[in-house]
């Protein structure tokens, strides 16, 4: 495990722009207008909707389980888990599989997004925190706001929304 | 000898570790005076073994070590020294000493010195005390002064084939003193006769030292048998060499022992110390097939952190069925092959379903066979116990006797590997909180000894383990006060004894202070709980006040594969272990009473069979309701039986079990997931869990809570 940040970290250095270390690359992903970022690092892949098989007593944004040639991968609807309207999934629904470390173990899962935006080179410094909103629930699981030219990319923090 | 020796370390861990395990079985039957010399014989050749093997791979520390425990060993062996029970618990020590030794040198770091030298001197301790009382030690520690051997080493020609290696030897003389050396090459055959693998070398040392002779002939001592050694003293003087002993060695070594067995010789010679060792072992008609097989995985599997074994020893004819069924399998696969060629007639076609039919037959048979290959006795956990019952029962004062019942009984290599840690647990609670002092169980009027049973027995598709003690048994009104102020339960709960006895499975419980005896039995039992639970399993525990405990470990014999039926419910499809499954049937409407508020019951011939409804356990939508119209699998798990109202019966197939838990979360009434053959994933229904999660069985009783009433109340 070790061996593996040191080689992320390494990797991060690379892939940002030479003199500044903190870079990191975000792939982005649209949801009801709004641009999310998550680091790039963490995506295995990027695959279309396929159905998946309901999971008994889960909550609602758990879609169900998917083969992923021969792992078992849950799959949570973004937009329910944050309390956004659902939309009916098209062939331009996207899964995102990501891989997530968490404290015991690292663990792959798709998140359902209406499709996949951009990816931006992006330092962490330049992120503004989130004004905090007792009332939203959501805000727990955003690291940072960033401005992105014009637009505005919503930082996710994936071991927090991902954490079932 | 230039040959990479560290490609048979794998071999010779293996080895050693099952030395030590036979040494420490041996040593805890031993009672001192009563002692059987092929018991101390047995100990010492396994101690022989290791240190033979650690001398030959170079690893001199653990040599140096065992050579005073086989010193040792040796005057009990030869009766110069009374065995007693102080020797028995530093030979004990010593084990775990080498054990640990081991461990490092195959992890490939430096063993801790400070344990083997502090043992060491103990050892020496003893020796010492018996060099003083008299013997050849005192002698030449009574005159430091300087003597010089004539050393002749005549080594047979198998020599290296033993897996003995005369430089090393030569070294270890060379520390003793000055030496000098002279080889005889005489023996050397022609060219054309020349065996690379045998030895044909001889020789002569003068060696002149302040050590023994016995320190001589120790560095002889694991190859008497397989050499010629003459050791005299020569006062001290060079002596002129004779040429006749020069020809006499040489014609020892050519006359005797030609090439016995050319056929073995094609082995490397570290593959025969597996063989030597096990021939000292055992010499059965095995013994040759068992090198080259257990030299295999060792050598393709990769270094290992832990120090669990990765390979395993297998039965030659569990080997032999798996090489008939591949060949079936190549005859099936030819004729398959063959039909595929052919133009496809009505004939073609019937005989290609036969074929398909034969296929499936042999999968199936070198499936279970393969998986027959990782099936072992449990008595690989077992043996672990006899020691740490000893070590811990001694600790605490008490007196146990530990009784080991199903030994034979085969399980699963990795259900075994994780099942040994929550057994340890078990058993040392057993030992710390069930069973009395001998005092204790006087003045309650039982056997001064208390008696630990470990049981294993198959039942169904799982293997059972049952931990039972005869000690005073858990007390449910100290658990419940306990419970009560760790804000378990309520004061006013009402719970049953089975209910409370639960209790000491809940992670809170772990937790409280263990001031009281009672509530250290809850120490952990939360991950006992859990990682046997990981294993698919389940735990249980009865107890009566006064008379004993039992825990009851439930485990599925394999985690990789299962029988299953497939049934749908609503467009979902679940997979019911086909070993759960006690029949399927269509409901008989007017057979089906309804008990209390929504619980329904369908009278079994002599049974009332509970009815779960799957589709509202689960939550799913669009199920058929009614029940005349659903079917009904009737599963027993845990001793109760209920029925799963599905909507249809779908095939029955092998799965191969997946994790749900390694990507999501563990889910109450599902055990895992499986792949089908279309790629959909299908989730494997826990039954136990199941009953839980209805609310049929409140968590922890034996019983439903309905059970005794409920016939009663319908009849």
């Amino acid at each position: 495990m070790l061996n593996e940040t040191a080689l992320q970290t390494a990797l991060n250095q690379r892939l940002g722009h030479g003199e500044a270390h903190d870079e990191k690359q975000y792939l982005t992903f649209l949801m009801a207008g709004e641009e999310y970022g998550v680091d790039i690092l963490s995506v295995q892949e990027i695959r279309g909707w396929s159905s998946a098989t309901a999971i008994p007593n889960s909550p609602s944004f758990v879609k169900g389980a998917i083969n992923l040639r021969g792992t078992i991968v849950p799959i949570i609807d973004l937009r329910l888990r944050f309390g956004i309207e659902p939309i009916a999934y098209g062939p331009l629904t996207v899964v995102i599989v990501v891989k997530v470390d968490f404290k015991e173990q690292s663990k792959t899962m798709g998140i359902v997004v209406d499709g996949v935006s951009d990816v931006y080179s992006i330092s962490e410094d330049t992120a503004k925190d989130v004004p905090d909103f007792q009332e939203s629930s959501s805000s727990q699981y955003v690291d940072g706001l960033v401005n992105v030219g014009e637009k505005m990319v919503v930082l996710l923090n994936l071991q927090k929304t991902l954490q079932i | 000898m230039s040959i990479d020796l560290s490609q048979f370390f794998e071999v010779f861990f293996e080895e050693s570790f099952e030395g030590l395990d036979a040494m420490e079985a041996e040593l805890l039957n031993l009672r001192p005076g009563e002692e059987d010399s092929e018991t101390i014989n047995t100990i010492f050749r396994a101690a022989h073994s290791i240190k033979g093997g650690s001398g030959t791979f170079g690893f001199t520390s653990v040599s140096d070590f065992t050579h005073v425990l086989e010193t040792l060993l040796d005057q009990i062996r030869d009766g110069r020294r009374k065995l007693t029970s102080e020797h028995i618990n530093l030979l004990l020590q010593s084990v775990d000493c080498l054990r640990a030794m081991l461990s490092a040198l195959q992890n490939q770091s430096e063993p801790d010195p400070t344990e083997s030298q502090k043992l060491k001197a103990q050892f020496e301790a003893i020796l010492g005390i018996e060099s003083e009382a008299g013997g050849e030690e005192v002698l030449s520690e009574a005159e430091p002064d300087k003597l010089t051997f004539q050393i002749d080493f005549k080594p047979h020609a198998h020599l290296f084939k033993t897996g003995n290696e005369p430089l090393y030897m030569i070294g270890e003389l060379a520390e003793l003193g000055d030496l000098e050396t002279q080889a005889f090459h005489d023996g050397i055959p022609p060219f054309d006769e020349f065996n690379a693998e045998d030895c044909y070398l001889a020789w002569r040392f003068f060696l002149t030292t302040t050590a023994p002779e016995t320190a001589i002939h120790e560095v002889f001592e694991w190859v008497e048998d397989d050499a010629d050694i003459s050791v005299q003293l020569c006062g001290g003087l060079f002596e002129e060499f004779d040429d006749d002993l020069d020809k006499e060695i040489a014609a020892t070594i050519s006359s005797k022992d030609t090439p016995k067995s050319v056929e073995t010789i094609e082995h490397e010679p570290a593959e025969n110390i597996t063989a030597q060792v096990k021939e000292e072992k055992a010499p059965s008609a095995t013994a040759a097939a068992q090198p080259a097989l257990s030299a295999k995985p060792s050598t393709s599997t990769p270094k290992t952190q832990d120090n669990t074994s990765t390979s395993i020893r297998v039965g030659i004819d569990k080997v032999d069925s798996l090489i008939n069924m591949v060949g079936e399998l190549v005859i099936t696969q030819a004729m398959l092959s063959q039909l595929g060629e052919q133009d496809m007639t009505d004939s073609t076609i019937s005989a290609l379903q036969e074929g398909l039919a034969q296929l499936a037959h042999n999968t199936r048979d070198l499936q279970e066979s393969v998986m027959r290959i990782r099936m072992l006795p449990i008595s690989f956990v077992f043996s672990r116990f006899p020691r740490l019952v000893r070590d811990i029962s001694q600790k605490l004062n008490k007196q146990v006797e530990l009784k080991l019942l199903g030994e034979q009984t085969e399980l699963d290599k990795t259900v075994m590997e994780k099942i040994s840690d929550p057994m340890v647990h078990l058993v040392r609670n057993s030992l710390d909180h069930g069973i009395e002092t001998p005092e204790q169980r006087i003045a309650a009027g039982k056997d001064p000894v208390g008696t630990l049973t470990l049981n294993a027995f198959h039942q169904g598709g799982n293997i059972v383990i049952e931990i039972m003690d005869d000690g005073q048994g858990l007390n449910t009104d100290k658990i419940k006060q306990k419970a009560i102020a760790n804000g378990l339960i309520n004061e006013d709960d009402e719970l049953s004894s089975e209910e409370v006895n639960e209790l000491i499975f809940r992670p809170g419980f772990s937790t409280a202070d263990t001031v009281s005896d009672i509530s250290g039995r809850g120490v952990g039992m939360d991950v006992v709980r859990r990682n046997i639970q990981a294993l698919n399993g389940s735990v249980e525990v009865s107890s009566a006040r006064g008379v004993g405990s039992t825990f009851t470990i439930r485990l599925p014999l394999t985690l990789a594969i299962l029988d299953g039926q497939l049934v749908q419910v609503a467009e979902h499809t679940y997979i019911i272990p086909l070993i759960s499954i006690v029949e399927s049937l269509q409901i008989d409407v007017k057979k089906v009473s309804r008990v209390g508020k929504n619980l329904d019951v369908l009278r079994l011939r002599d049974e009332y069979i509970p009815i779960l409804r799957l589709f509202d356990i689960f939550n799913h939508d669009g199920a058929i309701e009614e029940l005349d119209k659903s079917l009904l699998v009737v599963v027993e798990s845990d001793n109760q039986k209920v029925g799963l109202l599905v909507d249809d019966l779908l095939a029955q197939q092998q799965v191969v079990i997946k994790s749900l838990e390694a990507n999501y979360k563990r889910v109450d009434g599902i055990s895992g997931a499986t792949i089908l053959g279309d790629g959909r994933v299908s989730l494997i229904i826990d039954i136990s869990g199941l009953v839980k999660l209805s609310g049929l069985r409140k968590p922890g009783s034996q019983e439903l809570v309905l059970d005794p009433n409920l016939a009663e109340a319908i009849s």
